[in-house]
C-alpha cells in the first residue's frame, strides 16, 4: 500500500471515531478513488508485498505459510483463444489466464490483494472481473473495465476466509460467462487449512454450441440454447476428456485428497459426487461451515465447495455431476486414479457363477 | 460475391498506396498527382443514402424501453474506410503520419501494425479497414472527404438492418447470425471490405468486419442516461455488470450488448486493433 492511501485510511478510521457513525464511514468510502477504496472494519496492517503464483486446473498453488497479512499482487491476463471443448471440436473461448477455469488465485485472510487485469491487445472485447470475495460494488467489475491492449488494477482485503468464485461480468455476462470467464479464488483462514496429501482444481461449466453435441468444427454459442438452459455440453475443466485417461487425477491408497470444486455455470447447479467414496468434510459453498460423511453436494452456479476424502482401496474413483445424463453424455465425469495395495476388508467381491446353471 | 465494380475500386486502392509510397520521396509532382487522384476517389467512393426514420436503442433516454428515436435523412458511406485510402490521405495530409505524432499522446499505438508511414503492407492489404487509428484522426479523415463520422443513432439505425430486412431488430435468426459474427476467432488481417454482408440498406460491414467510431448523441447515451440515475462519475463502467440488462429494451440482444459494452470502453485516444471508422454526410 503507498504511504497517501495509509495517511487516507488512518484519516478516514479517525473521521469513523469521530463521527461515531457508521453512515459516516460509508459516506467517507464514497469519497475516495476506487483503488484506495477503504473496508468499514480496518483492515489487518500489512507487511511486504509478494506476488501471487497462478496456476492452470487441476494444479493449485502451494499452501500459504506466511502468519502474517501481506499485500499480494495478482497478475491475469484475459485471452480470447481459439480450443478444443472435445475432440474435434473446436471452441472460440474467453479465458483468464489461457485456460477454462482460469486460473487459480491463492491468499491469505488479511491480505490486501492487487488485482492487475490485462487484456490481451489481440482481443476483440472487453473483459472485467468480479471476485466473489470482494466487499464492494461490482466485486471489482466496476474498476476493473479493460478494453483490448490495456490494464486495468485495483486493491481489495481478503477479508472473509473462504473458496469464491470469480468471473467476467462485462455485458453481456451470461455470454462472457458461457465463453469460459470463470475461476475460483481461495482466501485460507489465518490459520490455515489441515495439510492433505494432494489439493486439486477442478470448475465444471456448461457450453451452448450451435452443432449438437459432438458435431466437429469450430462451434459458435447458440443464445436460444443459452436461454433455454439446454447445454450440449456439460464439463470439467473446460473440456470433455480433462481429467481422464492420461490427464486423470492420480493418489494413493490411504492419502487426504482435497479437491477445490467450483461451478462458473451459467446456468446449472451442480449435484457433485465422487463414485466411490463418501467425501469425509465439505465446505458447502466454500463457507466456514464444516460437514462430515456427505454423499453428494450441491453446487450453486457461482459457487464453490471444498471436498475432502481419503480412498482406501485402489482404483478409479469417478468425479460426476450426479444429474447423471450430464456426466454419462454431456461431458461432466473426470477420473481419480489411486493406486497402492488391496485392503479386502474395506471392499471386496465379485460375480461367480450361479449355483445349479 | 464479387463485383466488377469492386475489382475496379480495389485496384484502383492498391495503385494509390504505390502512388503514395512515391510521393514519401516529397517529389512535388508525385504529390500532386496523387492529391489529383486522391479526390477522384473520394468522390466516386461509394455513399449509400439513408431515409429518414427510426430504430430501438438499446437503451433509450429515461430508461423507457419502448421509445424509438428518430434519425434523418443523411449519407454514410457503403464500406469502411480502407488502409488505402488512409494511406492517400496521410500522403496529402503529412501532419497525420505516423512518424509525425511519434512520441506524441496522440500517438501511442497510432497506425502500429503498418510497416512505415504510408506503408501499411503489401497491395492485398489496401483494401482492408483502416484500425489503430484514435477518433480524431477518424474526424480528419471524413472532413478531409467533406464528412464527418456519424453518430451513434444513425449508425444503430442502419445497423439494425439484415440483408433483407431494414429493421430487424425482432429477427433471432439475425440477431443468433450477429453473436456468431462477433465472438468468433479473430483473423490475423481483418478480411477486405466488401466481404462480410450487405444490408437492407445497402451498406456492407456493419457487423463482423471492424468495430467503428461513432460520435455520441448525448441524448440517447447510456453513459448519460446512468449518469442520471446514479450520479456523475458513474458514467464509464456501467456496462460492465450484469444491472446492464435493468433498463435495456431487448435484453436478449446479446450483439447489441457487446457492442455497446466496447463503444462504452472508448475513450478519444483509442487506438485498437479492431476498430476502424467510415464516414457520414
Ligand atoms: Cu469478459
Amino acid at each position: 500500500m503507498t504511504k497517501r492511501s495509509a495517511r487516507r485510511m488512518t484519516w478516514v478510521g479517525a473521521g469513523v471515531l469521530a463521527a461515531g457513525a457508521f453512515a459516516g464511514a460509508v459516506l467517507s468510502m464514497g469519497a475516495t478513488r476506487a483503488h484506495e477504496r477503504v473496508p468499514v472494519r480496518e483492515p489487518e496492517r500489512v507487511r511486504g508485498v509478494e506476488v501471487a503464483r497462478l496456476t492452470a486446473a487441476p494444479a493449485v498453488p502451494a499452501p500459504i505459510t506466511r502468519d502474517y497479512a501481506t499485500k499480494v499482487v495478482v497478475n491475469l491476463e484475459v485471452v480470447e483463444k481459439e480450443m478444443e471443448l472435445a475432440p474435434g471440436v473446436r471452441y472460440n473461448f474467453w479465458t483468464f489466464g489461457g485456460t477454462v477455469p482460469g486460473s487459480f488465485i491463492r491468499v491469505r485472510q488479511g491480505d490486501q490483494v492487487e488485482i492487475h487485469l490485462t487484456n490481451d491487445m489481440h482481443d476483440q472485447m472487453p473483459h472485467n472481473i468480479d471476485i466473489h470475495a470482494v466487499s464492494g460494488p461490482g466485486g471489482g467489475a466496476k474498476v476493473s473495465m479493460t478494453m483490448p491492449g490495456q490494464t486495468s488494477a485495483f486493491t481489495w482485503s481478503a477479508e472473509h476466509p473462504g473458496l469464491y468464485v470469480y468471473h467476467c461480468a462485462t455485458a453481456p455476462v451470461g455470454v462472457h460467462m458461457a465463453n469460459g470467464m470463470y475461476g475460483l479464488l481461495l482466501v485460507e483462514p489465518k490459520e490455515g487449512l489441515p495439510a492433505v496429501d494432494h489439493e486439486f482444481y477442478v470448475m465444471q461449466g456448461e457450453f451452448y454450441t450451435k452443432g449438437k453435441n459432438g458435431e466437429p468444427g469450430l462451434q459458435a454459442f447458440d443464445y436460444q440454447k443459452a436461454l433455454d438452459e439446454r447445454p450440449e455440453y456439460v464439463v470439467f475443466n473446460g473440456a470433455v476428456g480433462s481429467l481422464t485417461g492420461e490427464k486423470a487425477l492420480q493418489s494413493k491408497v490411504g492419502e487426504s485428497v482435497r479437491i477445490f470444486m467450483g461451478n462458473g455455470g451459467p446456468n446449472l447447479v451442480s449435484s457433485f459426487h465422487v463414485i466411490g467414496t463418501v467425501l469425509d468434510n465439505v465446505y458447502p459453498e466454500g463457507g466456514s461451515v464444516e460437514e462430515h460423511d456427505v454423499q453428494t453436494t450441491l453446487i450453486p452456479a457461482g459457487g464453490a465447495a471444498i471436498v475432502e476424502f481419503r480412498p482406501q482401496v485402489p482404483g478409479d474413483y469417478v468425479l460426476v455431476d450426479h444429474s447423471i445424463f450430464r456426466a454419462f453424455s454431456k461431458g461432466a465425469l473426470g477420473m481419480l486414479h489411486v493406486t497402492g495395495t488391496d485392503n479386502p476388508l474395506v471392499y471386496h467381491g465379485g460375480a461367480t457363477p450361479a449355483a445349479g446353471k | 460475391m464479387t463485383r466488377p465494380g469492386r475489382v475496379r475500386r480495389f485496384g484502383t486502392a492498391a495503385l494509390l498506396g504505390v502512388v503514395a509510397a512515391m510521393a514519401l520521396g516529397r517529389d512535388s509532382e508525385a504529390q500532386e498527382a496523387l492529391g489529383a487522384l486522391a479526390a477522384r476517389i473520394a468522390a466516386r467512393k461509394a455513399m449509400v443514402r439513408i431515409p429518414a426514420g427510426s430504430y430501438l436503442p438499446l437503451y433509450t433516454a429515461g430508461g423507457r424501453t419502448d421509445l424509438r428515436v428518430g434519425v434523418g435523412a443523411f449519407a454514410l458511406d457503403a464500406r469502411p474506410v480502407t488502409r488505402g485510402e488512409y494511406a492517400a490521405f496521410e500522403a496529402l495530409h503529412p501532419e497525420w503520419r505516423r512518424s509525425r505524432l511519434a512520441g506524441s499522446r496522440a500517438g501511442a499505438g497510432y497506425l502500429a501494425g503498418w510497416r512505415g508511414d504510408l506503408d501499411f503492407g503489401g497491395a492485398a492489404d489496401a483494401a482492408r479497414p483502416v484500425t489503430e487509428v484514435p477518433l480524431a484522426a477518424a474526424q480528419a479523415y471524413c472532413s478531409a472527404e467533406g464528412k464527418r463520422l456519424p453518430t451513434t443513432d444513425e449508425w444503430e439505425y442502419v445497423a439494425a438492418a439484415s440483408p433483407e430486412r431494414r429493421d430487424a431488430s425482432g429477427d433471432a435468426a439475425f440477431k443468433q447470425r450477429l453473436l456468431e459474427l462477433y465472438t468468433r476467432p479473430r483473423p490475423a488481417q481483418p478480411a477486405p471490405v466488401g466481404s462480410i454482408f450487405r444490408n437492407a440498406f445497402g451498406v456492407w460491414d456493419l457487423h463482423g468486419l471492424v468495430w467503428e467510431w461513432t460520435v455520441q448523441a448525448a441524448q440517447n447515451d447510456h453513459a448519460a442516461r446512468h449518469a442520471k440515475a446514479h450520479g456523475a462519475g458513474a458514467t464509464k463502467h456501467d456496462m460492465g455488470c450484469a444491472g446492464s440488462a435493468a433498463g435495456a429494451s431487448d435484453t436478449r440482444s446479446y450483439a447489441a450488448f457487446l457492442r455497446y459494452a466496447f463503444r462504452e470502453g472508448l475513450t478519444p485516444g483509442s487506438t485498437t486493433s479492431s476498430l476502424g471508422f467510415r464516414c457520414a454526410r
